[in-house]
């Protein structure tokens, strides 16, 4: 009795919206009641910025020019996020599932059914059955409450978030040399550099602010080096360009550390002073000539060699990193092959030095410091160690023992729903149908729940799938803290309420706390009380929040962590001296051993696809599609293609491309340009259903850091016949017919939503 | 603002058109941007550039405007076609060498970037300069732009035998005093080999 997806698309959106509140002319030119100060919801530069607030409604933005990491600038997704408030699309009261959709139910209903199911879940097939899905755009104050949600109110072991799919190979590669996660420096370091080191960041598109820190390094004569299988923004004012073959960002690095070794380039002093493990690693890349790295990587040998004695030679030389290294099933390697190489050249603790994760989600970096992730503890803390067991037990009020063991990853989580281990999940601030690999394998897993909770503001392509929607609330609409990816804690202040029936995540997941029983471990009534346990939980931990407060970040702008006691004034620069966290203080080197991807290019598929973003869209789409003037920019996924490549197929710019990979296809548009390695194919993955790069990704996983190889598949091209069935049809058409988007796969019997279908109650 | 001037640097242009969406947001021209942005060539490469109006001296737009509506403010901004005296020829449209005015047809009236009017005159930057993510855009005073920029500031161009001096600096290479679009300054014959 499945409702047709099109009547959900009807009600719910994505409706792309243009206009701030009451239009152009009206309320929005009214004066505001309060400029709020408070930083842009989207990704991790997390700029400062007010927001106009009248009676209810954010109507406008002023920027917030004395914000020292953005000083006013935003890109057009923080110009125009205000467009959120008083968006039609907004959910202002719960949903249950009917037999064809969703009808409006109290709280009341909603919330006891949502704990009835949950409970019926775990008393018939045990705790872990029930997961829960977070996510890194709320703020720390949320993530930190989903995580003793999950362990205290649910005993489950089955937490974790989407940030799995944003920096956590660097995360864990940062944990092994240094054992500490977070960027080594402020971004107030990157102009001091005399060589800065770009590889596989699209900071134009997915960082923006962060270019303007590049260019002023530029400026001072810096120069730049940037390593990407796409010439991207950055890359016009690049000294050197190195168009690295996706997946093989590994081969170039160690084929990197091979020519400094060869060439006597290492810090023979800092090396015996502040690291172990170099033997072996030197060893490693013996066979790392540039010659063989350069049949590897597509790069020539003489830039290797360039990159190499620059990066080397530099007194300064800052070391930029984020997905594309990331999002491989070697990503732990890789990210621990370029530490090596800082580490080798003495590139670690000192002015206009460092390597630095370019953190890509909201509070990508908050929102793992506080146990929403599987293995961890508040504070960054292992949920292996007993002392951080026993120390969080304590701020909970519960025994050490009471505490659930590690649970598994976001995508491993995914394949146990498929699996049918996990029979009920409660997702908040997560849109897996969209973001996770392999989408075809996601929409069986989530048809097949016994049940499904979601919390989120609008009907994401995920929430189509649950039997209850919690209307939870926007960024702006409580108080609290994130962190961006500097390391810089800093505040978001409220500015509206939840408009209508809607509600504060907080509030809705301290409900379903109660209504499971256990209201006395959540006894909140404002997030200041769950920042101030957070900071209790936090201390002592490497990601040590304890002096952090509201009032400090405000009088500071921003309070870098750790920040050990109130006294204490933060920490922007880690490990000064090239002193790392562990006990001894000394960093370590990892070895890096070469394996092929996941998906690997054969004569079938023989051409690599890279997915990534583009700088009008956030992540999955639930928001930024939404906003009209960002859909305009960038309305649908292109996929690019080198005109080498195009010519042999006889493909020109706007021809329907069918891309075909081991698990599904879909057809796009194709935009034939010249700034692509011609072995290699690109989509943004924003959209969904049918027009999902997702559906051919794969579920390889980095057996450490468990981060999905989203940058590497292999595929194959065909010119389609025809333009595909969502062509013409898509939410921006709809907008101006007023009707909304059909979604059905090109060329598949199978509607690619089954909603209430696959086991479902 | 006293003493800030406004600075392009198309280099330093990521395409993000950030600026282009900060301009829907001014008081005078609400939802419709005034910013010029342009995919230079996307096929072959990923320069892009976004230009705001060059506010010239001696604005060719209203030397050609037949209704005399395009005024000059005190403080050098070349303001919009004044709405009652607009007859929507779109003579500035052709006229202007940067191609910066456009008819809005709505409106019935050129419209052209006027410098953030509603937001210079009581103290804050334009908006879109504020907002430019890589400084393409920026608005500083000229000893800042010196101690920071590695390019120099430029205001004279030459448009075959029309000089233009603007309001609005282009960064241009550090030995560069002027810009031409003449191609006889670049041409190894001398500069009367094809004078009549």
């Amino acid at each position: 009795m499945a409702k047709p997806i099109e009547t959900l698309l009807d009600q719910y959106g994505p409706h792309p919206h243009y206009m701030p509140a009451g239009g152009w002319h009206d309320e929005s030119r009214q004066l505001p009641d309060k400029l709020v100060k408070t930083h842009c919801c989207f990704c991790g530069q997390q700029c400062g910025i007010q927001l106009k607030v009248r009676g209810n409604t954010v109507t406008g933005f002023e920027p917030w020019e004395e914000f020292p990491f953005n000083r006013g600038m935003l890109c057009p997704k923080g110009v125009k996020r205000y467009m959120q408030s008083s968006h039609p699309d907004r959910l202002l009261d719960p949903l249950i599932r009917t037999g064809d959709g969703f009808r409006k139910a109290p709280w009341d209903e909603a919330l006891d059914l949502t704990v009835r199911r949950l409970q019926e879940v775990q008393a018939k097939y045990g705790k872990d059955s029930v997961a829960v899905f977070g996510g890194a755009s709320l703020i720390t104050e949320k993530s930190y409450l989903l995580g003793k949600f999950a362990r205290v109110a649910l005993g489950t072991k089955q937490i974790d978030y989407n940030g799995r799919l944003c920096m956590v190979s660097a995360g864990t590669a940062y944990k092994l040399a240094f054992d500490v996660d977070r960027s080594l420096i402020p971004w107030s370091e990157i102009p001091k550099a005399d060589v800065l080191m770009v590889i596989g960041a699209n900071v134009g598109d997915c960082a923006p602010i962060t270019t303007d820190y590049i260019w002023r390094c530029r400026d001072r004569g810096g120069k730049l080096i940037v390593i990407d299988p796409r010439m991207t923004p950055i890359s016009r004012n690049a000294d050197l360009y190195l168009p690295v073959r996706p997946g093989t960002d590994l081969a170039l690095l160690m084929g990197m550390l091979h020519v400094i070794i060869r060439d006597g380039l290492i810090d023979k002093q800092f090396i015996e002073q502040h690291t172990t493990g170099w033997d072996a690693v030197a060893e490693g890349v013996k066979e790392y000539d540039p010659n063989r790295t350069a049949a590897m990587t597509g790069v020539p040998p003489q830039s290797i060699e360039m990159a190499a004695h620059w990066f080397a030679k530099a007194d300064k030389a800052i070391a930029m990193h984020a997905r594309g290294l990331e999002h491989q099933s070697k990503g732990v390697e890789n990210c621990s092959a370029l530490i090596n190489i800082a580490l080798a050249t003495g590139h670690i603790g000192r002015e206009g030095c460092g390597v630095t994760m370019i953190t890509g989600q909201g509070n990508g970096q908050g929102g793992r410091e506080h146990g929403q992730k599987c293995d961890q503890l508040p504070g960054q803390r292992s949920i292996h160690d007993p002392a951080a067991r026993a120390h969080v037990a304590k701020v909970w009020g519960i025994q050490p023992e009471e505490i659930p063991g590690a649970g598994v990853s976001a995508q491993e989580i995914m394949n146990l729903i498929h699996s049918g281990e996990i029979k009920a999940l409660v997702n908040i601030c997560f849109n897996p149908a969209v973001s996770l690999p392999d989408a075809g394998f996601t929409r069986e897993a989530l048809s097949k729940l016994e049940f499904f909770g979601v919390i989120d503001f609008f009907l994401s392509e995920t929430a189509q799938f649950a039997d209850v929607v919690l209307a939870g609330s926007l960024q702006e609409e409580e108080e609290g803290v994130t962190c961006s990816a500097e390391g810089r804690v800093i505040h978001i202040n409220k500015a509206t309420d939840p408009p209508g029936n809607s509600k504060t995540d907080s509030w809705i997941i301290c409900e379903l706390a109660k209504r499971l029983g256990k209201e006395k471990y959540f006894p909140y009534n404002t997030t200041r009380e769950i920042f101030d346990e957070l900071r209790e939980a936090s201390r002592g931990g490497h990601a040590d929040y304890y002096g952090i407060t509201y009032e400090k970040i405000d009088q500071q702008m921003g309070v870098f962590w750790p920040c050990p006691s109130e006294e204490h004034p933060g920490t922007p620069h880690l490990m000064t001296g090239g002193i790392s966290y562990f006990p001894d203080g000394k960093c370590r080197f990892q070895i890096t051993n070469w394996r092929e991807s996941g998906d690997p290019v054969d004569g079938d598929f023989p051409i690599y696809l890279t997915t990534g973003r583009v700088v009008s869209q956030y992540l999955s789409g639930t928001q930024t599609r939404r906003i009209g003037s960002l859909v305009d920019v960038y309305p649908q996924p292109l996929v690019e293609i080198h005109p080498r490549l195009a010519e042999k197929y006889g493909i020109k710019t706007k021809d329907w491309i069918t891309v075909t990979t081991r698990r599904n296809e879909i057809t796009v548009q194709a935009n034939v340009v010249k700034t692509i390695r011609p072995d290699t194919v690109f989509i943004p993955y924003h959209w969904p259903d049918a027009r999902s790069a997702n559906l051919l990704t794969h579920r390889t996983l980095d057996p450490r850091s468990k981060i999905p190889e989203f940058k590497v598949s292999a595929c194959r091209l065909s010119i389609a016949a025809a333009p595909p069935a969502w062509a013409g049809h898509t939410e921006v058409e709809a907008a101006k017919r007023g009707v909304s988007a059909i979604s059905r796969a090109p060329g598949m019997a199978e509607p690619l939503i089954k909603i209430g279908e696959g086991g479902r109650r | 603002m006293f003493g800030y001037e406004f600075y392009l640097d198309p280099s330093r242009c990521i395409g993000c058109q950030s600026c282009l969406k900060a301009c829907e947001e001014c008081e005078t021209h609400r939802g419709v941007s005034m910013i010029n942005f342009d995919f230079i060539d996307r096929p072959d490469g990923i320069a892009t550039a976004a230009f705001v109006c060059f506010h010239c001296e001696d604005p060719t737009c209203a030397q050609v405007c037949p209704a005399d509506a395009i005024k000059v403010g005190d403080d050098g901004v070349v303001q919009s076609a004044l709405k009652p005296r607009c007859i929507g020829c779109a003579n500035c449209v052709l006229a202007c060498p940067f191609g910066i005015p456009k008819l809005v047809p709505e409106y019935e009236q050129m419209m052209k970037c006027d410098m953030c009017y509603d937001r210079t005159s009581i103290g804050k930057k334009p908006m879109c300069a504020t907002v430019c993510p890589s400084q393409a855009l920026a608005y500083v005073k000229p000893d800042e732009i010196a101690a920071l920029r590695r390019e120099k500031p430029v205001n004279t161009f030459y448009f075959g035998e029309q000089k233009i001096v603007t309001k609005v600096y282009m960064m241009a290479p550090a030995e560069t005093d002027f810009v031409s679009v003449d191609v006889m300054d670049y041409t190894w014959e001398p500069e009367d080999a094809y004078a009549n």
